[in-house]
């Protein structure tokens, strides 16, 4: 009886060490989200501009760039899976992943070849288990994104949509979408061929556009604007999974420190009858041993 | 007299410095351009290099950025760059020590290439202000 209680002070003692653990990450994640917020509020503007000067292109010159034209029968598709780095944010990776697999299956449908870009170790390692080849991946980025990375990124999908041989004919990214603190939702978005004048923050439509000079010329206004837009767009992608993974992230250790702190609760219950159990047995048992005693000496007398 | 040009310096990351100016110089790969108030709208490309604001009361604010969009259109200037810090930012022994590092590059290589740009036009910003 007295090894139960034991046994269960020392689950109670693990479990209030793990609680700790849990609502120390909650915290910081908590604080990490409102950073990755700001974080995607102050690239907000870069995203406007550039989106801006895309449309006035759009409107007042012939957009006939490799990156915006559809090719006549895609046959490989690039999908570009963001995952996180880490676990302990629930479900996050795992429902990205079921997304990027409805995806892949989708395009084999069509009779497209899936290429994998993945980014975030979870997902590697998904892929790897599965032994599924990957185009390429990127650790170490998930919940810190830099505009760096997204030009990386960036780098290697438009080289891969422009390769006339072997490379992809469009580009897909699945991504988890910050709605709110409490929902994130798994999405996919063809990045290319692109369709401009989507997106974000598109100007609004009573907004007329101003008639551009382009220097040096259009063209090359375009070549290089273009990749650029696409490198925003990926930014974007990985700022709004990066705010997803630490929402997750936050949400599933609430739920973890809940959970610790009703089963430091029921452990407690538990011991605090084991205990009164024993001490109860120990009066019952003095009780019975002088009445014992009581009775033999009464006996003797 | 309030100054005409409202002008964004917007980095891929943040927006490095905005408000009202008289006057914007930029280095685009035709050439210097001023931007004085009421210019054509103009959609341009610009190589690193610095980049100064004019205000009407005669203060300079000088940033180094790397290749990026300068627009203009109905007095708002945008100048768009993946990279962009105000000179009084930049760590001058640092940026120095960079385009040495640059420069010992190989410069047959595009990206070795663009760094050395880079490089010079942070150091450029540091000597001028």
């Amino acid at each position: 009886m007295v090894a139960s209680i034991r046994e269960y002070r020392a689950k109670i003692k693990s479990t209030e060490a793990t609680k700790k653990i849990t609502r120390a990450m909650e915290l910081i994640a908590a604080s990490r989200v409102i950073r990755a917020q700001q974080q995607a509020a102050a690239a907000a503007p870069y995203a406007r501009e550039l989106t801006r000067a895309v449309s006035a292109l759009a409107t007042y010159s012939r957009v006939d760039h490799p990156i915006t034209t559809e090719p006549e029968n895609p046959t490989r598709a690039a999908v570009l899976v963001v995952t996180s780095d880490r676990g302990l944010a629930g479900a996050y990776s795992a429902s990205v992943l079921k997304e990027a697999e409805r995806l892949v299956e989708k395009l084999r449908t069509e009779g497209k070849e899936a290429l994998l870009y993945v980014t975030g170790r979870k997902g590697v390692a998904y892929y790897k288990f599965r032994q599924r080849t990957l185009e390429d991946s990127w650790t170490g980025i998930s919940d810190r994104p830099q505009y760096a990375d997204a030009r990386a990124l960036g780098d290697a999908l438009v080289g891969s949509f422009l390769t006339e041989d072997g490379g992809a004919d469009e580009v897909h990214v699945v991504f988890t979408r910050f709605r709110s603190m409490l929902v994130q939702t798994p999405d996919v978005i063809r990045l290319m061929p692109l369709q401009v004048v989507e997106g974000e923050d598109k100007p609004e439509s009573g907004e007329a556009l101003p008639l551009y000079e382009f220097e040096p010329s259009a063209s090359e206004v375009l070549d290089q604007l273009l990749p650029r837009y696409v490198y925003s767009r990926i930014f974007f992608c990985l700022m709004q999974a990066a705010a997803s993974e630490l929402a997750s992230r936050q949400r599933a250790m609430k739920a973890a420190t809940d959970n610790a702190q009703e089963l430091i609760l029921h452990y407690t219950r538990i011991a605090n009858q084991a205990r009164q159990a024993g001490i109860t047995q120990e009066i019952s048992e003095i009780v019975g041993g002088a009445n014992a005693l009581a009775d033999a000496n009464a006996g003797s007398e | 007299m309030s100054d005409p040009l409202h002008v964004e310096l917007v980095a891929a990351d943040r927006v490095v410095w905005s408000g009202d100016a008289s006057m914007v110089v930029a280095r685009t790969a035709e050439g210097e351009v001023g931007i004085l108030a009421d210019h054509a709208p103009l959609l341009s490309l610009m190589v690193p290099g610095v980049v100064e604001v004019r205000t009407g009361g005669g203060e300079t604010t000088r940033a180094a950025v790397d290749s990026g969009f300068l627009s203009v259109a109905g007095n708002r200037v945008s100048i768009l760059a993946e990279q962009a810090v105000l000179a009084s930012d930049i760590d001058a022994a640092k940026a120095s020590k960079d385009l040495e590092d640059a420069e010992k590059g190989d410069l047959e290589d595009e990206a070795a290439l663009g760094e050395l740009r880079r490089a010079r036009a942070w150091v450029l910003a540091t000597e001028r202000s």
